[in-house]
């Protein structure tokens, strides 16, 4: 197999670890995935067709991604500027704030559905004083936009802040140099050599959004046509024992992820081709 | 670093700072607007699950635990993780072994492939596995069904979901940080006569094991936490295939909140410990990389 063969190597442990890689991958998502297309396309195409179309589901999915895209921008606003100040600013209780941003990627998400429902409920801390503006959060598109919000930020932070890091210091430099202003230095030094990594960040906290269950599920009222999640979609067609139909939209669903990791792939493949442009130049 | 240098002259209050930083003024107005936003979007979502946890006081949060449903979800969630951890572990340190440390064709392919199930939807990634081994719909159902194996809306089939959703952790930890290391050293211990086992445990093991801690504890975190995947496969059976989240939802559905925040602030304590875990573990992989470079 071609897959296999290569020169020597000095370490050993390759076939072994290789292939044990490759048969573990193969039995927990390989051939499980595979048989999601190969069920849901169990029966015709028009049936198919239909599964994926309904006006319910294509509702589900305006409300999804609508959200999901509000939410990954918001994010991207605001996990810039936090991973800005916590890789150029020192202060106090730095290094426990830049821990608690991973607090959304570690706390459960049904946890997190909880406390935001709470949170953003009318008589909550935070609902009770938006209630005061006639701002409705919880239980509305608002609700689900707030939740997706909060377990999309670590992944914009994460990604911007080691680009912050590393932005040679002589190129900040050298502009000021020539005399820009720091906002010039900012908008067309730096913000240029951040932007892939922002939009890597953005990409990666929207495909996290769009599948996003267990913390949406208690913030939103699930009703259909308005408040449904396509997540929430297929959990209620399998409670109607509509197996053909959960699979329909499954695929829908996981082809949009992987177009998703295809267009993070392509971001830095653009950057990379981008900034070893610079480099040479 | 150049922007952290600011000279101040208190009597003639000029104030000289690097040309590569912002005035005093936008950087404190940019820290308070982080500080803000972390306080109000996160910090308070921590703070009322502990106040609702409390909310009965001592003796009302105590008493959550004292329900037979409660200690048997905490039970079968501790034997999932006990299940799906150690072998998420041993195939993280695989893939990161084959991919950090040898070149073959298909890597990009195979490393994108290990992160796939943290970008699909954990209710589908529940889906596959009702398709695949429902007993009445699955693909393998009919012959399960005649074995008598039951694995979905069964405690089996809650550890199958959770270790598709939990797949990643350990593997993504590992390979970014073996990579950085290489793998001079690795090559060194086998030119001196080392076999494969002595070169992993006395040489690779010691540089990455931080780095493996904080991907089992994530991994473990994860596997505890997991909602919509075990939602799916568990078809709800009280005492049976319920784990702690599940439970926290229904005790939440029942307008039991305060039992139901008693439940989730344990998990969130695990989430605070795994940060912690996580921060440490990063100082020590800096740490271990300064030394090397003085060295």
């Amino acid at each position: 197999m071609s897959f296999f063969s290569n020169k020597k190597h000095t370490l050993p442990g390759f076939k072994l670890t290789l292939g044990y890689t490759v048969f573990y991958l193969g039995i927990v998502v390989l051939i499980p995935l595979a048989g999601l297309f190969l069920k849901s396309f169990d029966g015709t195409i028009e049936h198919f067709w239909k599964s994926i179309s309904g006006p319910q589901v294509v509702a589900s999915y305006k409300l999804s991604f609508g959200a999901s895209l509000i939410a990954a921008l918001i994010n991207g606003f605001f996990g810039f500027i936090t991973a800005w100040v916590f890789t150029r600013y020192e202060f106090p209780g730095r290094r426990i704030f830049d821990a608690v941003v991973d607090l959304p990627f570690a706390l459960p998400t049904a946890v997190a559905g909880i406390a935001l429902a709470e949170l953003y409920a009318p008589h909550g801390w935070i609902g009770r004083w938006t209630a005061h503006f006639g701002i409705k959060v919880a239980y509305t598109p608002l609700g689900i936009v707030v939740a997706l919000v909060f377990i999309g930020f670590p992944f914009v932070v994460r990604t911007v802040q080691p680009v912050i890091a590393e932005l040679s210091q002589e190129v900040e430099e050298a502009a000021a140099c020539l005399g820009a202003s720091r906002a010039q230095t900012f908008f067309r030094v730096i913000f240029p050599a951040v932007l892939p990594a922002l939009l890597t960040g953005i990409t990666l906290a929207f495909g996290r959004a769009v599948g996003e269950y267990g913390s949406v599920v208690f913030i939103s009222a699930n009703l259909p046509f308005r408040t449904e999640i396509t997540p929430v979609l297929i959990v209620s067609k399998l409670e109607q024992y509509d197996y053909q139909g959960a699979a329909a939209i499954g695929v829908v669903m996981l082809i949009m992820s992987l177009v998703i990791l295809f267009l993070v792939n392509l971001i830095q493949w653009w950057s990379g081709r981008r900034t070893g442009h610079i480099l040479t130049s | 670093m150049a922007g952290a240098i600011q000279t101040l002259t208190t009597e003639r209050f000029i104030v000289h700072r690097a040309a590569t930083a912002e005035s005093p003024l936008v950087k404190w107005l940019l820290i308070t607007f982080v500080l803000g936003f972390f306080a109000a979007f996160l910090l308070l979502p921590l703070a009322i699950i502990f106040t609702e946890a409390f909310s009965k006081g001592l003796q009302g949060y105590t008493h959550a635990f004292m329900d037979p449903a409660t200690l048997d979800s905490i039970k079968l969630t501790l034997f999932t993780v006990a299940i799906v951890v150690p072998l998420n572990t041993v195939f993280g340190v695989a893939a990161a072994w084959a991919i950090a440390r040898f070149e073959f064709r298909g890597k990009d392919l195979l490393t994108s492939l290990i992160d796939l199930p943290l970008w699909v939807s954990p209710v589908v990634g529940g889906l596959l596995y009702i398709l695949l081994l429902g007993p009445r719909h699955g693909t393998l159902g009919p012959w399960l069904t005649a074995h008598h194996i039951r694995i979905i809306f069964a405690p089996a089939g809650i550890v199958i979901a959770t270790t598709f959703v939990t797949f990643p952790f350990v593997a993504r930890g590992l390979i970014p940080l073996m990579q950085l290391q290489g793998r001079a050293e690795e090559e060194a211990a086998i030119t001196l006569g080392a076999n494969g086992w002595q070169v992993f445990s006395r040489v690779t093991l010691p540089k990455i094991k931080w780095g493996l801690i904080y991907g089992v504890i994530l991994c473990n975190a994860r596997a505890m936490g997991e909602f919509g995947a075990v939602s799916v496969v568990s078809g709800h059976v009280r005492g049976l295939t319920n784990t702690m989240p599940l439970q926290v939802e229904i005790l939440y559905n029942e307008y039991s909140f305060a039992a139901a925040f008693a439940l989730a602030s344990v998990l969130s304590v695990l989430a605070i410990i795994t940060l912690a875990i996580k921060t440490f573990s990063e100082w020590q992989t800096q740490r271990q990389l300064r030394l090397a470079l003085e060295s």
